[in-house]
């Protein structure tokens, strides 16, 4: 199976759908954004053909930076093959007629949405996130003109507020996924809601990550070998989740492993969450436990 | 520098308009390190109001409020920058509400209200944070057992304890009360205004209180400022503007005060 396809982009559409006074709108957003590591910059986000709340400023990043040269990866929870993944890169072949992959290597934009690919992104990449809620300080303070005053003063105790509640109530830090990071020394930031375990990805990546909440309207950046701190105590220092087993099909002890229910009976089962990662792995000889339950390339 | 020499804070010709009505006109004083000054009035007498102009959380209309810093003398602090002046909000200075809901986080325990000034200033350490917090819940005399425990379940005595020791946490120099044993029944204002009396002299700190309640201020406050109609119509030691009130407001205001 090839694992590179290529669609006849259908007529009628701009390329890549949006408009290109739109494209150069989200640019200089974006420019905007890598340009100040952190800060949300606000843009006039568009209506697009599928619900706020599905990855529509992650789209809309995509199209703006999305060339004829580039080839797309789209992942939805590390998966490939999940309804939000293959929507969103059907959407790029059909209306960019862009080449899609599932090989990360291969990918030059990899839209993603709650991970964060299990192998090392390059120089020449680009990680485009879906943010759901791109403020940090929202649930600790309600109101924005208050929150945009935090930012600009570096006000940031109050998060620490929460950490402090987790460890309290917990024990630790319980804070699993959306865990705030200070990015550059300067601006608190919301790494939309992938896994604390990604955390350390982030930091100092060579790939440019940009973020885009599409209801919010805001985009942010995060350059390339940009300090990227995940907030903590001195007494309870950040730390990534960890497990007591390796993938059941690919054996692997490094990576995000998902939690899957195999039958009433309580059977169950650890597997990668990033689902290129796992197949490359069995692909190249490695084996779990429930080695064969899968066929590998399948997805 | 700051010295003992001159006044902590003071306020000259403060008057603050809401469009066409009065606030407050014309109100100058000093308060010293240590001094507690009472604000006395009926409502609408615009108490509140010179409480929030000297606490920068409301600009006046005209007038100046010049504060002591510790670091670079006196300033005006309706001047200075905004970042140094939340700075002061949150370290040298204190602001306890009438209703503790609106001093406290209600979402989060006691022991991380009381943390919340610490780690706002810079605090990393989770240990010395609550041992902090610990401490201040035994001088509030609350059961250090409840560090954990949410605002909401406390009773309002205990809310508004909590409240002073979340402001005290940071060694203010001046803290502002509005009303601070409004709303609480009277055996619970005794102890709440001895707590605060103890605290209020083995600190040294500066307190101005606000309160339409004769008694708060006799234990409470040095020195007195009455107001009436936006204007201060007497001022003086409080036992002296208690005892022998020369203003007719004043003597109207001494005598409504009912002696069980």
């Amino acid at each position: 199976m090839t694992r590179v396809s290529t669609v006849a982009p259908d007529g009628g559409y701009t390329f890549a759908y949006l408009d290109e006074q739109t494209k150069r709108m989200v640019r200089r957003a974006i420019l905007k954004a890598v340009a100040i590591p952190g800060y949300q910059v606000p843009f006039a986000s568009r209506e697009m053909p599928l619900p706020f709340g599905w990855g529509t400023g992650g789209i809309q990043v995509t199209a703006s930076i999305i060339g004829r040269e580039d080839t797309l990866k789209v992942i939805d929870q590390g998966a490939d093959d999940t309804v939000n993944a293959v929507s969103i890169r059907a959407f790029f072949a059909r209306t960019a007629g862009v080449p899609t992959t599932t090989r990360t290597e291969d990918a030059t934009i990899i839209q993603t949405r709650h991970r964060i690919p299990e192998t090392p992104l390059r120089a020449s990449q680009i990680l485009v996130y879906q943010v759901p809620i791109p403020e940090p300080l929202r649930w600790l303070e309600p109101r924005e003109a208050e929150t945009r005053r935090m930012h600009a003063l570096q006000e940031y105790g109050v998060m620490h507020v929460r950490l402090y509640e987790d460890i309290a109530r917990y024990g630790h830090i319980a804070t699993s996924y959306d865990y705030p990071v200070r990015v550059n020394g300067r601006y608190l930031m919301r790494p939309s809601p992938i896994p604390k375990f990604d955390n350390p990805k982030m930091d100092r990546s060579p790939a440019l990550q940009l973020f885009g909440a599409g209801r919010e309207k805001r985009i942010y950046a995060v350059p390339p070998h940009t300090e990227v701190r995940s907030l903590d105590f001195d007494d309870h220092p950040f730390e990534v989740q960890k497990w007591d087993q390796a993938c059941a099909l690919c054996g692997s002890t490094a990576s995000f492993l998902d939690e899957i229910v195999t039958d009433n009976q309580g059977g169950r089962m650890f597997v990668c969450s990033d689902t290129d990662h796992c197949d490359a792995r069995v692909l190249a000889g490695h084996v779990g436990s429930a080695a064969g339950d899968r066929d590998p390339g399948g997805a | 520098m700051a010295c003992d020499d001159r006044p902590l804070l003071s306020a000259r010709g403060l008057t603050r308009y809401y469009g066409r009505i009065l606030g407050c006109r014309d109100v100058s004083f000093d308060i010293w390190p240590g001094e507690v000054l009472g604000i006395v009035g009926e409502s609408g007498s615009g108490k509140t109001t010179v409480l929030k102009c000297i606490s920068a959380r409301l600009e006046p209309s005209a007038g100046t409020v010049t504060y002591d810093t510790r670091t670079d003398g006196p300033v005006d602090i309706h001047r200075v920058s905004e970042p140094s002046r939340r700075l002061l909000m949150r370290t040298d200075w204190g602001f306890v509400h009438q209703d503790p809901r609106d001093g406290l986080r209600m979402a989060v325990s006691a022991g991380a209200n009381i943390g919340e000034r610490l780690m706002a200033v810079g605090a990393r350490h989770y240990g010395q944070i609550r041992e902090t917090a610990t401490s201040w819940l035994g001088k509030v005399e609350m059961d250090t057992g409840r560090m954990d425990d949410l605002p909401r379940t406390f009773s309002g005595g205990m809310q508004q304890r909590l409240q002073i020791a979340r402001n005290l946490v940071t060694a203010p120099r001046i803290v502002f009360m509005d009303e601070p044993t409004g709303g609480l029944d009277v055996s619970v204002q005794a102890r709440l205004l001895d707590l605060l009396r103890g605290l209020v002299s083995d600190l040294g700190l500066a307190a101005v209180v606000v309160t339409h309640d004769l008694a708060v201020t006799r234990l409470l406050s040095h020195r007195l400022l009455v107001m009436r109609h936006g204007t201060v119509v007497e001022t003086g030691l409080t036992d002296q503007v208690l005892d022998d009130p020369q203003h007719p407001y004043t003597q109207l205001l001494v005598s409504s005060v009912l002696h069980p």
